[in-house]
């Protein structure tokens, strides 16, 4: 057994040597607190004491009791959808409209539609929705005859959670819309001509049988990144919307962790949340792998 | 780039319409936050607001290097610290991880699909105590109070290595077949035939990089003011209230200027070499 790793090992020694220094910070780094942190979801667990181990109980009062969890669930899934899905699909198309265009303004709008990535400011985001007659919202709205009295957008039961997909929409944009404008512009060229010669007559064939089948490894990229940040949401949101947002109505499964593991230091409880989170997000990575017909590996 | 095959005029104009609506949807807040830090303390606290400043100045940003410098320890302390740990992370998580993705990509060894699955893991596992146990990990490799504890840690990016294998995927399996059997070694490939190849990942690599380790704050690994980071000590400023509305506007203006500068440099790499990169089948 020890001679047949050897043998492997020396065949693909080069492979070892490059992959070496990654795998020593990775494991270190990362591998091994994900493994010490996932027996903690079985404990009670509150910092300063020694975890106590609790079987299943965190998970049991989690679907059995907890019914802000079940209310988080679902508003984490209406953020799933809007800043996962439609954004990932309105990313592409901008990211294949703007790769259409002259460079110097396809530039112009890499750089428009990706610097909220870059900058720490969605705190601005209070003012734009401030509840009052001046905040830029409501004045734009009552200027037009919209409506003639402000809306209370962050505290309003009613449009919380509206707000709250708004900003994540906008802060959605990023890593994965990056990669697909990588993508676009790692295709190579003469494909469009080969395709033109074999009778793609419009945009849309093109996309359809050259563009996109060309960049399925940054779209899957992209997927995975949009799964994360959409599914995760919640942490960024707490701070326009305030913690806990109006009737729990912007409560995510993220926000959900946060309130018992650094609100209440109910640590273990926090981690049984933060694993149903990642079933949930592993189950839909997988879908998607099945779907897209290449797995990720 | 892409598309030779029929365009029309008015689909043109939907187009522009579309992708200036939704520009202005992305750039506004940002807009917004660069005129208020250019707005004098007065007019920050006028209603209506305005969305635009009549008198711009400095100010803002002079408080904020004026606030910092009360501090123990010199302005240009933390800004070195930042860019050692910015450096340092950007140039190792280039080498390593383009290595490293390169191998995940295209070599066929035992464990690779492990290892494969692993980064997937790590990148959906979002856990509250991930934070913890990092903490205690550094803390037994005695890193803690140490640049090192911000710089280690980051270096093997999940995100990073996972965009570069996916990226390097796509190069045709004959190239690098060719290349051996002219008796290249894996580490010439990589470096001379594949991730010249690979300026698009490679430059957006570099851009996620810079930005999250420009960003990153001390947070519990670091207690000696004479290590922290510029973010941590920007944050400490605009965190201590509504009299400082402006200095945190401007500090917030202040940490986006180095990201933007890298990211509109690589932007304008990537737009060079694809004209000159002619390998691909």
């Amino acid at each position: 057994m020890l001679k047949k790793i050897g043998k492997e090992i020396r065949k693909n020694i080069d492979c070892y040597l490059m992959l070496l220094p990654f795998m020593i910070l990775f494991v270190i780094f990362t591998v091994i607190p994900v493994i010490m942190s996932v027996p903690v979801s079985f404990t009670d667990f509150n910092i300063i004491q020694k975890p106590k181990f609790t079987g299943l109980s965190n998970y049991t009062a989690l679907f059995l009791s907890d019914k802000i969890f079940m209310k988080s669930l679902r508003i984490t899934l209406v953020f799933a959808f809007f800043s996962g899905l439609v954004s990932y699909v309105i990313c592409f198309v901008v990211a294949w409209l703007i790769d259409g265009m002259p460079r110097k303004i396809g530039n112009f709008f890499t750089i428009i539609f990706y610097i909220p990535s870059m900058a720490n400011v969605y705190s601005v985001w209070r003012i734009i929705f401030s509840g009052d007659m001046n905040g830029y919202i409501n004045s734009l709205l009552i200027a037009t005859g919209i409506i003639t009295s402000p809306i209370q957008w962050l505290t309003d039961g009613r449009y919380v959670l509206f707000s709250a997909v708004i900003v994540q929409m906008w802060l959605s944009v990023g890593a994965g819309f990056l990669a697909m404008r990588a993508g676009l512009r790692g295709i190579d060229h003469t494909m469009y001509e080969v395709g033109a010669v074999e009778g793609i007559s419009n945009r849309f064939q093109e996309l359809v049988y050259i563009t996109i089948p060309s960049m399925k490894p940054h779209l899957i990229f992209a997927g995975v990144m949009q799964i994360v940040s959409s599914f995760t949401a919640g942490t960024v949101i707490q701070n326009i919307v305030g913690f806990p947002s109006t009737d729990y109505n912007a409560h995510t499964i993220m926000t959900h962790a946060y309130d018992y593991g650094w609100v209440r230091y109910e640590m273990g409880y926090a981690s049984a949340i933060c694993m149903i989170l990642f079933t949930l997000m592993y189950c839909v990575n997988r879908i998607i792998e099945k779907i897209s017909g290449k797995s990720t590996d | 780039m892409s598309g030779i095959a029929g365009k029309k005029k008015s689909g043109d104009i939907i187009i522009f319409i579309f992708l200036t609506i939704s520009g202005l949807f992305m750039f506004f807040p940002v807009y917004l936050i660069v005129v208020m830090s250019l707005k004098p303390q007065e007019e920050l606290f006028i209603f209506p607001p305005e969305i635009y400043t009549s008198r711009p100045t400095l100010n803002n940003f002079t408080e904020m290097f004026e606030a910092i410098r009360q501090n123990r320890v010199p302005f240009s302390r933390y800004i070195f610290n930042s860019l050692t740990v910015t450096v340092s992370v950007t140039g190792l998580q280039t080498v390593i991880i383009s290595m490293g993705g390169f191998v995940l990509a295209k070599c066929q060894f035992a464990g690779k699909n492990l290892i494969n699955r692993l980064i997937i893991i790590s990148l959906l596992y979002q856990s509250n105590v991930i934070y913890i146990m990092q903490y205690i990990v550094i803390n037994k490799l005695g890193l803690i109070d140490n640049l090192s504890a911000l710089i280690l840690p980051s270096i093997a990016s999940p995100v990073g290595i996972f965009l570069m294998k996916q990226s390097i995927s796509q190069i045709p399996d004959s190239i690098i077949d060719s290349a051996k059997t002219d008796g290249a070694g894996l580490f010439r490939i990589c470096w001379q035939i594949v991730l010249p190849n690979q300026k698009p990942a490679l430059m957006t690599l570099i851009i996620f990089a810079f930005q999250t380790s420009w960003n990153m704050q001390s947070g519990t690994f670091i207690f000696h003011e004479e290590y922290k980071t510029l973010p941590t000590v920007i944050n400490q400023l605009s965190t201590t209230g509504l009299t400082r509305a402006g200095i945190s506007m401007a500090g917030a203006v202040f940490m986006l200027i180095p990201p933007a500068i890298v990211f509109t440099v690589a932007q304008g790499q990537i737009l060079e070499t694809m004209t000159y990169s002619g390998i691909k089948n």
